[in-house]
Order: structure tokens, then C-alpha cells, then sequence
């Protein structure tokens, strides 16, 4: 088309200046008043004594934290020592997010480049396959899975028929399954962060590397991944984060002894223990390691800024 | 003769790109096809059948799947607008009225849902609810999806409104026209597309949302999520099947719309 | 006051521009502008990007609040006024055509914000559109034109208000070479027919000399010189405008005898030179301009300066050679195209003949 391609370099963006603050007084209200300030209450619901049957009393405590962390014994009398149940739901959690962004980086990485270097509406049809799972209800995306590898499910009996087995795989309610659970919930989110970036790749970059005698696996180790550092970077973090709160893939696929952070909230909650200091403070927990995550990837982003 | 080297590719890559779509198409696929069934046993095929589709809509569990779908569409546009209508007063603060104080904390604010894992939020907001006295069920749903649902409604308005030059305003305001008037009749039409897109994100995500509405729905009222949810923890019976094969074809439909909305987009700025 | 009307006499301002300053934080992008714009002209804000001129068109549109001085329209104050109280418009680099509305609607949107009834609107969009040459197109959307009918329609929207004063913001950068000179002869006539000032900011000097009755040059976000062109060329006040407008060579001498307005130089290699001198031209070292054209070779022995060729560039309708003085210094000839002309090869001596007409001295 013909027309103006300069872009703009003396205009400014201020054609409401003055108004700024008005506009944001709904975002401000609405998430002030429905998310920071429940944040908030929260931390405080951490602190105070649990009611039986869920609910609290006002009455400072720090059990909540001291039930996370220490042993007591049974009757709250024997010396301290460290409470190992709930760190290492923790810690499994942590294992299991981490494995599952592993996992979806070696899928996601390979298909991503791959749909960017097509073209035309090639690319236009994977993109648009790979974004729908994107947008399909993650309940019902888990119980598909549940459904496809229960003992006698369509998978066992595929594999049964072809006599690749001779008898069923316990699949469902194993550690296995809530493993592959996270890892299909959220491969979509890695492949996409990493397609813009690499949509954005300067293929010169890699001509030129080619020419100065690199190998393929030169040019992808030493110019390509750095380049597209940051696409791979939010993908982590955009699979690493839900997959480290969980609620879904744990219960569903893993039944009652497979416990994730999500569900050991969750618990505190919805389900028997209703002990809601508890699960206000795991959350507080939960909440305090995504935003030391949150805090590292925004300084490396600024870092990546000034260079 | 020399091979020719494509440097944009790299062995293996094609294979693990079918290998994902098939991934995560397969469990799809299977429970789609399960739930045209006839068998009431569901892992053997009985032949095709329509007879779970009618058990939806007419069986014995028909009327509280009716009236949690009513719940979920009716919650979904009521968040939709509202996040939507937030969205765009914050993209154009955000965007079009210059430096002020607390700006980068504005944008952090509207950030924020999606930095909070859905667990804690929903936590938070229980407590929240209780702590207030608030009785938990339609409106508390609805208060909690409309904050959630603010920044997937800010994204595609607001890189909508970052693609629209702001001279189109100035010409506007140097031919007389209000700043009222430049917003309503020159910048609003040309966002349409952004908003609309903006629109049918939060609307999906809201209808999609389990986590956070389990939390906060209280006893009675359900949304579509949670009664499948909770008919699942009995066993997944085909009706499920056929259920979640219908909400699968409203996700279908609605990506494919808001990608068309976006093709409409790019058309229009030509 | 917002109804644009023709009433004004000739000699008036219709831009003065006083004591303007503008600030971004630390940086100041105008720095204390006077300007008086007479009514009726055409008048060129000229110089390299970054001087300010396109600040200070966008602040006497109304886009940037200036942070000290007064705007002036007519007499009156419009510093304080937003864009849509001054009735002043604007034909912006990229025009800024709505993309959703069609020509006509494109040129009635300031008509219908004034007030004027849609009849009425639309029979002056007519107008206007005749104007341009551009009533076939009336019915189109600004993407279904081409890049130089796009800048007659926003031409068209910017003038249907008839307003007081026009401004264009480098209108023409984004045309091809072929459209911009024929546009720039249209310009011309439309500011002559509808009799309206106009205020046209460029960094294109050939621009600014073939279509301007004055140019204001600008830099660092202050004016250097306003004059005509005939002026800006010919008698650059400093370095800058001469080194800006054309080519020139700026060669060092010596300044022994100021008289009013003229001088006498010593040249490097000891001639002497009387030239035009501006002023304030004190004695001691200086600079003195003279442009590549008004320099002749000649024999060796019979010029002022005597150096060798260095290079011989072929243009066409010219010649470019460049000549290495006895102390170093490069300096610039451009020998027109004519029969007979002989020019020595490279590496070989001649001498160089300045027009004293042409040579000016120069406070930097």
C-alpha cells in the first residue's frame, strides 16, 4: 500500500494528560479492594488461632507457621525439631514444576522454532492449532487425561491390543500422572513466549554464523538461544508458576496421596482438615516464592533493558 | 553437487512439533469421540450414539447442568464487560495521558492477578468474603472473575492502543473536536477491534475458571467448571464426556472468533 | 473567536512568537524564540532534526505546552488555549487521516465540530475537495489512496475551516522524489488562491528556498537567521546557515581592516581579499565563506589562491573538482558544464580566483 511509512518521532502520548488518574480509579478500586486488600487480610488470617470447622479467632498466634515448620510431638511438649511433612510437599511440588518446565522447554522449544520458520498460512494454521488447547478449560483438558490413562483406558487397551503389553499400566493416582498431568496443562504456555521471540529472530543472525564456520548446534547454542533468551525465560516462568500451585492436575490425577501445594491448601479449606490459618499461611508461602521469582526475572528483564 | 543447507532448520524439530500437536490433541480427541458412545460402559465402543448428548440436555442431571450453565455464560458477560470496561479507562491512562504519579504502580496493580498464583487468590478472597460477612455465591463469583479478569482484557486493548499513532486524536483536537469528542469518534472505533478481543479473552477465561470459583462459590451455586467437577469425583460418566465435548466446541469457536476479530484488526489499520 | 474570519489587514503578524522557551526536564528544546510570521506569507521553518522547529510548529498548534514566553495569533494570546479553541490547523507528516471515515467525512470532521450544519459541511468539503483536484475520490477510504493523494485530502480537511493559519509538518517527506517538486508548485498556488498563511516546517533547504517567501533557519532550539531566500543563501549571518543552506567552503584567514560592511582578509597564502562582512566582524582570525560556484580556476600565476587538483567528480551539468592548497586546506569548485572547458588533470597546479561578491566573512 502507499501512504507514510516514517514513523513518528516528536509525537507524544499525553492527549489526556491530566486524566490518568481518574481512568485508573476503577483498576485501582476493583483490585485494591477485591485482591490487595484480601492479600493482606490474609497474611493477618495466618496469624491468628484456627476455629474448628474452618473460620478463625481473633487471637494472635504463630501455630500456623509453627505447625509448617516444626515438630512438637504429639501432645506439643517434646523439643523442636524440624517438621519434614509440609516442607517436602513443598519441595516435591518445586521438583514437579521444575520437571514439568524441563519437560515442556524440550517439547516446546523445537515446536515453536518450527511453526516460526514457516510461512504463509502454514504458519497461520499451526499457530492457530497449537493456541486453541491454549484456550480449552483446563478441568476439562485434566479429565481427558484422567480418562485416557485410567487402568482401562484408551491407552492401556491400544497398547494391550497391539500387545505391546499384557496387562494394564497403573497409570492414574501415581506421582507419573500428576507429572504428565502438569506437563500437558502447560506446554501450550511455553510454546507461545517462544514463538513471538523467535518470530522476531533476524535469520541473518544465523547466516551469518554459518559463514564464519559454525556448526548447526553452534549457531543454536551460541547465537540463537541467547538471542531468543527472553521469549524461553517468560515460557519458564509461565509454566513453572501454575504448575507450582496446582490444584487440578494433583487431585484429579493423583488422588489423594499424590499432595501438591495446591491441594494442601485447598484441604485447609474445601476439604476435612479446615484449618484456615494453616492454609492462609501455606499461601503466604506459596505466594512469597513466586514473588522472589517474579522479583528475579523483572531485574534480569531490566538488566537485559539497559544493555 | 553440494547439499543445500537450510540454516532455519534443524533435524528432528518437525518430528517433535507433530509430536506435541498430537500431544495435546489426543485426550481431546478421545474424549470427543467417547462421548458418541452408545456403550454405558466407557471404555468399550458401542456404535455411535446421540444418547449422552440427550442425557444433557433432557436426563435426570439436565436441570442442574441448565442452570450452571445459565450461571457460567451470565457471570462470563457480566465479567467480560466490566474487565473489559476497566481495561480500556486503564489502557488509555496507561497509554494516552502522558507522565503522572504512580504510573508504574498502576501498571504493576493491573498486573498483579496474573502474578498471584489462582490458589492464593482464591484463598484471599474466601477469606476476604467471610471476614466481611459477605455471603458466598453468584455475586462473590462475578466480584472475583471481574478482577481477574481486568489484565487479559488489558493485553489485547492495550497493544491494540500502542499500534494506533496518537496523531489521529491530535488531528482530531486541532479540527475542533473535544477531547470527549476525539476519544468517542476517533479513537474508540479505531480500538474496536482491541476491545472486542480484549472481550471474548476475559470472557473465556472467566468461563474456564475453576480454581478460584470453587473457592468462593459457597453451597448452591455452581458453574459449569465445578458441576463437572463435582460429577467427575463420582466417576467420569459419558454424560461428562458429552458435556465436556460441547464446552470443548465453545473454546474452538471462540479462539476462532477472536483470531478472525484480529485479522479484522490488522485489515482495518491498512 | 473560534469562527475563522478573513478580516485582517496587510502588514499585520499573524504568528508572533515571544520569548518562547520549551523544556523536556533538563533538555531545552526551544530556548527564548522570537518570530513575527506576517499575515499572508509563506513562511519556512528550516533546519537539521532535532532543532526544534517541529516543537515549535506543534506549540503554536497546541500539542505542546511551552514552559515560558507568549503565542500570539493575530494579536491575540492563544498560549493557554487547547487545540480545538485555536483556530489554527494542521497538515501532520503522516496526515493522520481517519482511517474509518471516507474523504468526505475526513474533510467535514472540523466543519460539523464548528457547528456548521451537515449541508453545509459537505458543500464546503466539495469545495475544497475541487480544490485539490481530488471530487472523484470523495467516496474512498484513505487506504484505497495513493501516498500523494492522501496528502492532498489531509491538505483539503486542514483547510476547510478556513483557518487563520495553516500548519504543515513536513508535509511532503513521505512522497517520492517525482510528486514532491510538482507538489511543492501546488502548495505555492493554493497558499496564493485561498490567501491564508501558511507555516511549513522542513529539514529539505531546497524545499524551504523554492517555495518560501521567508524562512526562519533553526538550531539547537534557537533561530539562527530569518530572511528571505535570496538572503539565507547569499548572506548568511554565521557558520552554521552558510554551512546548512548549499554547499560552501569555509577557509581561515586573517581579518586586518573591518570597514562597516565589508572587510579585508589575508587568504593562507598571503593574497589579500576585501569581502562582505557581518556584523560584529571584529579583526584578528576568521572564517570566510564562498560557495563552490563562485570560484574559478585559472593558470597557474594568475589567480589568488594556487594549489593542485585533488579529484575531478563528473555530474552531468557540472563539474566537481576539489583542489588541495599549499597549506592543506581542501576547498570546493564547481565549474559548469560548457563548451571548451578545460580543466587540468589531477595532480597537476592551478590557481583558484575568488568572486569577492561572493565571499562573506563570518562571525561563527
Amino acid at each position: 500500500m502507499a501512504g507514510p511509512q516514517l514513523k513518528s518521532t516528536d509525537t507524544d502520548n499525553s492527549n489526556y494528560a491530566g486524566l490518568g488518574p481518574w481512568l485508573l480509579l476503577p483498576s485501582w478500586l476493583v483490585i485494591g479492594f477485591f485482591l490487595v486488600l484480601p492479600v493482606g487480610l490474609m497474611l493477618i488470617y495466618s496469624f491468628l488461632t484456627k476455629e474448628f470447622r474452618g473460620g478463625v479467632v481473633w487471637d494472635f498466634s504463630p501455630a500456623a507457621y509453627d505447625q509448617f515448620f516444626f515438630d512438637r510431638g504429639l501432645f506439643g511438649d517434646s523439643a523442636p525439631t524440624i517438621e519434614l511433612t509440609y516442607i517436602s510437599i513443598f519441595w516435591r511440588s518445586i521438583w514437579q514444576a521444575a520437571v514439568a518446565t524441563i519437560l515442556c522447554l524440550l517439547i516446546g522449544f523445537p515446536t515453536a522454532w518450527f511453526i516460526a520458520t514457516k510461512t504463509g498460512s502454514n504458519r497461520t494454521i499451526w499457530l492457530f492449532l497449537i493456541t486453541i488447547p491454549y484456550w480449552v478449560n483446563l478441568l476439562i483438558r485434566t479429565i481427558s487425561m484422567k480418562f485416557l490413562i485410567r487402568d482401562n483406558g484408551p491407552l492401556n487397551e491400544l497398547l494391550l491390543s497391539i500387545g505391546l503389553i499384557s496387562e494394564p499400566i497403573h497409570m492414574i493416582n501415581t506421582n507419573f500422572a500428576v507429572q504428565l498431568g502438569l506437563f500437558y496443562s502447560y506446554l501450550p504456555f511455553m510454546v507461545l513466549p517462544i514463538y513471538a521471540s523467535v518470530e522476531r529472530y533476524n535469520f541473518a543472525l544465523s547466516e551469518a554464523a554459518a559463514d564464519l564456520y559454525a556448526t548447526k548446534w553452534v549457531t543454536l547454542t551460541k547465537i540463537i538461544l541467547p538471542v531468543v533468551k527472553p521469549g524461553v525465560i517468560a515460557g519458564c516462568i509461565l509454566v513453572f508458576v501454575p504448575s507450582l500451585g496446582a490444584f487440578l492436575a494433583p487431585d484429579l490425577l493423583g488422588g489423594a496421596k499424590n499432595f501438591m501445594i495446591g491441594s494442601l491448601i485447598e484441604e485447609q479449606f474445601k476439604g476435612n482438615a479446615g484449618n484456615w490459618p494453616f492454609g492462609a499461611a501455606a499461601s503466604m508461602i506459596l505466594l512469597s516464592m513466586v514473588l522472589v521469582i517474579l522479583t528475579i526475572y523483572a531485574r534480569q528483564q531490566v538488566k537485559a533493558g539497559d544493555r | 553437487m553440494a547439499k543445500h543447507i537450510d540454516i532455519r532448520k534443524f533435524t528432528g524439530f518437525r518430528a517433535i512439533a507433530v509430536l506435541c500437536l498430537f500431544l495435546l490433541y489426543a485426550p481431546l480427541i478421545v474424549v470427543s469421540v467417547y462421548s458418541f458412545n452408545d456403550s454405558i460402559s466407557i471404555t468399550t465402543w458401542g456404535g455411535f450414539s446421540l444418547r449422552w448428548y440427550e442425557d444433557v440436555f433432557f436426563g435426570p442431571e439436565a436441570p442442574k447442568f441448565k442452570q450452571a450453565a445459565i450461571n457460567s455464560l451470565t457471570i462470563a458477560i457480566g465479567a467480560a464487560v466490566a474487565s473489559t470496561a476497566i481495561a480500556t479507562a486503564a489502557a488509555t491512562a496507561m497509554l494516552r495521558a502522558g507522565k503522572f504519579k504512580g504510573k508504574s504502580f498502576s501498571f504493576m496493580l493491573i498486573n498483579l492477578p496474573l502474578m498471584v498464583p489462582e490458589i492464593v487468590t482464591a484463598v484471599a478472597t474466601l477469606i476476604f468474603f467471610s471476614a466481611i460477612g459477605f455471603v458466598s455465591g453468584y455475586m462473590t463469583i462475578l466480584v472475583a472473575h471481574i478482577v481477574f479478569c481486568i489484565p487479559f482484557a488489558y493485553l489485547p486493548i492495550a497493544a491494540r492502543m500502542q499500534s494506533i499513532e496518537p496523531f489521529y486524536e491530535q488531528a482530531a483536537l486541532d479540527l475542533y473536536a473535544t477531547r470527549f469528542q476525539a476519544f468517542r469518534m476517533i479513537l474508540l472505533p479505531l480500538m474496536a477491534p482491541g476491545i472486542l478481543s480484549g472481550f471474548l479473552l476475559a470472557f473465556i477465561i472467566s468461563l474456564d475458571d475453576f480454581i478460584i470459583t470453587n473457592f468462593v462459590k459457597g453451597a448452591g451455586v455452581e458453574t459449569l467448571p465445578t458441576a463437572i467437577f463435582g460429577a467427575v469425583k463420582l466417576g467420569i460418566k459419558p454424560n461428562v464426556m458429552a458435556i465436556s465435548t460441547l464446552l470443548l466446541l465453545v473454546s474452538v469457536v471462540f479462539v476462532t472468533l477472536s483470531y478472525l476479530v484480529g485479522r479484522m484488526g490488522e485489515n482495518t489499520e491498512k | 473567536m473560534r469562527q475563522p474570519d478573513q478580516s485582517t489587514q496587510v502588514g499585520t503578524l499573524a504568528v508572533e512568537v515571544q520569548n518562547v522557551t520549551k523544556n523536556y526536564g533538563t533538555f531545552t528544546a526551544l530556548k527564548d524564540i522570537n518570530l513575527g510570521i506576517k499575515d499572508n506569507e509563506f513562511f519556512t521553518m528550516l533546519g537539521p532534526s532535532g532543532c526544534g522547529k517541529t516543537t515549535l510548529l506543534r506549540s503554536i498548534a497546541g500539542f505542546e505546552s511551552i514552559s515560558k514566553g507568549d503565542l500570539l495569533l493575530y494579536g491575540e494570546n492563544i498560549a493557554d488555549l487547547p487545540p480545538n479553541k485555536r483556530p489554527v490547523n494542521t497538515v501532520f507528516q503522516q496526515y493522520a487521516l481517519f482511517p474509518h471515515m471516507n474523504v468526505t467525512s475526513n474533510v467535514m470532521f472540523g466543519l460539523e465540530r464548528l457547528g456548521h450544519s451537515a449541508t453545509d459541511a459537505k458543500r464546503r468539503a466539495r469545495e475544497v475537495l475541487a480544490m485539490v483536484q481530488l471530487t472523484q475520490f470523495a467516496d474512498r477510504l484513505p487506504s484505497q489512496l495513493s501516498g500523494g493523494q492522501q496528502q492532498r485530502v489531509a491538505l483539503a480537511r486542514a483547510l476547510a475551516p478556513n483557518p487563520k493559519v495553516l500548519l504543515l509538518d513536513e508535509p511532503l517527506s513521505a512522497l517520492d522524489l517525482k510528486l514532491r517538486q510538482s507538489v511543492r508548485v501546488e502548495l505555492q498556488q493554493l497558499q496564493h488562491e485561498t490567501g491564508i498563511t501558511f507555516v511549513f516546517v522542513t529539514h529539505d533547504q531546497e524545499e524551504a528556498l523554492t517555495m518560501s517567501d521567508r524562512i526562519a533557519v533553526m538550531s539547537n532550539g534557537q533561530v539562527q537567521q530569518v530572511g528571505t531566500p535570496v538572503e539565507i543563501y547569499e548572506h548568511p549571518v554565521n557558520r552554521f546557515v552558510a554551512d546548512f543552506i548549499g554547499d560552501t567552503n569555509i577557509i581561515d584567514v586573517t581579518v586586518t581592516k573591518t570597514t562597516g560592511q565589508s572587510a579585508t582578509c589575508r587568504l593562507p597564502d598571503g593574497s589579500t581579499l576585501l569581502c562582505e562582512a557581518n556584523d560584529g566582524a571584529a579583526e584578528g582570525t576568521g572564517h570566510i565563506s564562498i560557495r563552490p560556484e563562485r570560484i574559478r580556476l585559472c593558470n597557474p600565476g594568475t589567480g589568488q589562491l594556487d594549489g593542485r587538483i585533488k579529484s575531478r567528480v563528473y555530474l552531468g551539468t557540472d563539474l566537481n573538482v576539489h583542489v588541495t592548497l599549499k597549506d592543506g586546506t581542501d576547498v570546493k569548485a564547481r565549474i559548469q558544464n560548457t563548451d571548451g572547458i578545460d580543466i587540468p588533470n589531477v595532480g597537476e597546479p592551478v590557481d583558484l580566483r575568488l568572486e569577492a561578491s561572493g565571499t562573506r566573512l563570518l562571525v561563527d
